[in-house]
């Protein structure tokens, strides 16, 4: 029923990105079996490697570095040398899959750009991420991940209504929009499987991040276009009514999602949430709610009320940090930690790709690639050659 | 574009609320045809799940954005002759979704192992909270407390304040994304060796995995990331990433160089700290930046700070930026036709050989499709 043959097996992807949007999309590839040559900068290569992030350092190179970038392979090359280019060009004649996210423009000056390489091999799936589009007046703005949530309204979602408009800590649209663009190059790979055909694949940091809102802005553009307003007390989602938010307790925090106050009353032993009889109240007088469920949470252990609403299936959860995390049975089980190795010798213990296939583990061993690692390789393999010689 | 990318694909979506459907929903939009299957009486149980008590039929507004562009068949999965054309559904269709607990679709008789057996080219494709195994899996895989469990709501903020969830289901949307990448890829292998493939995954892997530069930070030093004391950002990274008040609204301040950016805005202060003190000295650079940027109005600071080419934007509120020239270039919004009503929603995000991909069909009534399925895939 099933192959032991990789999902990608053969895909020859060949990404010029940098930093995480395009990078973490050809690391999922990767993960899925495909090849992945980065073309990088002599010298310098991927901004990544120097861009650091905490203070935390692995050979001279950032921790996400070697996170975002295992499992690929090196090509140190100048794209202003017309001898270098000309056997980017060369690779890319034998590539399925180019990826790249400058900004609009530079690849037309390099003479990178979709259709110029179309030219070159017509089966090409050539994606490309920008910030803004390829139009309109920011085209040419930096497509940074916080400064795309401060402009599509995301920060508006998150933390309690008296505090100021608030990131996620995490680089979400970088990533959505590599998931995005992962997406639109493997449904191409499968339409050129079917039909032969090449594609071309564009996605924007924006139309990314506005599809992750989608359930909001939909609410949004129908309601009158009324503006979110954020919980004022422990604020979990600004549109789903009390309990949900994270409550502090007398021993750590909790979680409580959707479910009903007057259960809660019950299972908690709190009466003076009783009076909510009614469950439009439970969005309207939110607040009230859960200022009255926070004061009573703080009068018990986080263990002691769990025990209480889990034996009767109520949705609630403790809350854990990294250290309490990877203590958990139900964490290990998964076994979601992988230990790389790069030609250095050098272990780095980072997370692997989330899909199972088959009931295998995707957990290639496989490090980040030194700048320029494989060149000599991938000309003698690919027969790269200096046409200008 | 001649063809969008998944036409002639059939999917069947034994799916209910955001995780699984919004999978469904992206493969609609890349051309496959997506069968939902509900079961008789309530059907997905995202169609009674609404916010703001919005409602566009018997069906929420909510249901609609996520079941768009879809179709219904209603069958019992307990009642032999409804499960039995379930099967021979199964036989014609090149993908299944499912987001139930480990074990349901298995007592079903719909597990993997008797799905690929009628079909074997089948993708099966599986959404769990936990994973199958370990003492979580029967757990109820919400998108808040999967945040919670994770990690997740100790890296937004500030520091001196409780966990704070993000406000959106990522875990969901995460989850339901990756699961799409894990198809699609089953389908290239399928094309060269014919063979079907078992898809797994589950909300906790997604939400680790988008994790992932933390967590291998964490590993590394097995320090717990701190988020910074002020103007909120992200924990990994130095002043003066994150959010400032000016005098008449926001900025959002992005990694910059230090001496450049005080030069910018003529902050000496600022360079009281020295460069490679950025992570050490943030909180501290961080205030006396704010205690600058208030004194000004937004437009005033971006201006100074673009032309140098620094990284900052203002913050935009919904209203402001559906108002602005940049988002509507990007023509993201589309109308839903239900009868003679419409409803707003956005598009997919992808662009193919250049054209947006837009589609106004709209979510399907509870078995709407019945028969014609039943006559022109099962009976036929």
């Amino acid at each position: 029923m099933t192959s032991t043959m990789t999902l990608l097996e053969d895909i020859i992807v060949v990404d010029f990105s940098q930093f995480l949007s395009g990078p973490s999309a050809s690391l999922r590839l990767a993960d899925m079996g495909a090849r992945v040559i980065k073309i990088e900068k002599p010298g310098t290569g991927d901004i990544c490697r120097q861009l650091y992030v905490s203070d935390v350092m692995i050979e001279g190179e950032s921790t996400i570095f070697h996170a975002i970038n295992r499992n690929k392979e090196s090509y140190a090359a100048d794209l202003k040398d017309p001898e270098d280019l000309e056997k980017i060009r060369q690779l890319l004649a034998k590539a399925d899959v180019m990826l790249h996210n400058f900004r609009p423009g530079v690849m037309e000056r390099i003479g990178l750009d979709y259709a110029a390489v179309r030219k070159i091999n017509p089966q090409l799936v050539y994606a490309e991420i920008n910030g803004y589009g390829t139009e309109g007046p920011w085209k040419d703005l930096p497509g940074q991940d916080l400064l795309l949530q401060a402009v599509s309204g995301l920060v508006w979602l998150s933390n309690n209504g008296n505090e100021g408009p608030t990131p996620m800590g995490v680089a979400v649209v970088d990533i959505m929009a590599g998931t995005h663009v992962a997406q639109g190059i493997l449904a191409s790979l499968y339409r050129r499987a079917i039909t032969g055909e090449g594609a071309w694949v564009q996605v924007s940091m924006l139309e990314s991040i506005l599809d992750f809102q989608f359930e909001v802005l939909t609410c949004y553009y129908n309601d009158g276009r009324q503006l979110p307003e954020r919980s004022h007390v422990n604020s979990g989602h600004a549109y789903i009514a009390a309990p949900y938010g994270i409550y502090e307790t007398q021993q750590g925090y909790m979680a409580l999602s959707m479910g009903s106050i007057l259960s809660l009353a019950t299972l908690l032993q709190c009466p003076p949430l009783e009076q909510f009889t009614e469950s439009g109240e439970w969005f309207s007088r939110r607040d009230e709610i859960k200022a009255i469920l926070a004061a009573h949470l703080k009068t018990n252990t986080a263990a002691h009320w769990l025990s209480l609403l889990e034996k009767a299936g109520y949705w609630c959860a403790p809350v854990y940090n990294y250290d309490e995390l990877v203590q958990q049975e139900g964490y290990q089980v998964l076994n979601m930690e992988i230990v790389v190795k790069t030609t250095n010798g050098l272990s780095v213990t980072t997370t692997r790709c989330p899909l199972r296939v088959d009931g295998h583990l995707l957990a290639s061993r496989k490090g980040a690639p030194m700048l320029g690692e494989h060149n000599t390789a991938l000309e003698r393999e690919f027969g790269l050659v200096n046409a200008m010689a | 574009m001649s063809a969008l990318p998944l036409e002639g694909l059939i999917v069947l979506e034994f799916s209910q609320y955001l995780s699984g459907p919004s999978a469904g929903l992206r493969l609609a939009d890349l051309g496959a045809r997506v069968i939902k299957i509900e079961r008789p009486g309530t059907g997905d149980a995202g169609r009674k799940l609404s916010i703001k008590d919005l409602w566009v039929d018997e069906n929420s507004l909510l249901f609609h954005t996520i079941n768009r562009n879809k179709e219904s068949f209603t069958a019992n999965l307990k009642d032999e002759e409804d499960l039995g054309h379930v099967k021979k559904l199964i036989g014609k269709a090149d993908v299944l979704i499912h987001n139930f607990r480990p074990g349901v679709m298995e007592k079903t008789g719909l597990g993997y192992p008797q799905a690929g057996a009628i079909n074997p080219r089948l993708i099966y494709a599986a959404i769990s909270g936990y994973g199958t195994t370990g003492p979580w899996k029967d757990k109820p895989g919400q998108d808040l407390l999967l945040q919670a469990m994770t990690g997740l709501v100790y890296t937004t903020g500030n520091g001196g304040q409780p966990p704070v969830p993000f406000g959106i289901a990522v875990a969901d949307i995460l989850c339901g994304a990756q699961l799409v990448q894990g198809i699609l890829a089953a389908l290239v292998r399928r094309h060269k060796r014919g063979t079907g493939a078992l898809i797994e995954i589950s909300l906790m892997e997604s939400l680790l995995d988008f994790q992932f530069e933390l967590l291998t930070t964490y590993y590394t030093n097995r320090k717990q990331p701190v988020r910074s004391a002020a103007n909120y950002g992200h924990p990994l990274l130095s002043a003066p990433y994150g959010i400032y008040a000016t005098a008449d609204g926001h900025l959002a301040i992005a990694m910059m160089d230090l001496p450049t950016l005080a030069e910018a805005i003529d902050c000496p202060e600022l360079l009281a700290f020295p460069p490679d003190q950025a992570f050490a000295e943030r909180d501290a650079i961080k205030n006396t930046l704010a205690g600058h940027l208030k004194n000004g109005a937004s437009r005033q600071w971006l201006e100074k700070l673009q032309l140098r080419g620094l990284w900052a934007m203002e913050i935009y509120d919904w209203e402001q930026m559906t108002r602005h020239d940049a988002y509507k270039a990007l023509q993201m919004e589309q109308e839903v036709k239900l009868g003679h009503q419409l409803f707003t929603t956005t598009r997919c995000p992808i662009r193919i050989d250049g054209e947006r991909l837009y589609s106004d069909r709209p979510a399907p009534q509870q078995g709407q499709h019945t028969r014609e399925i039943y006559d022109h895939l099962i009976n036929d």
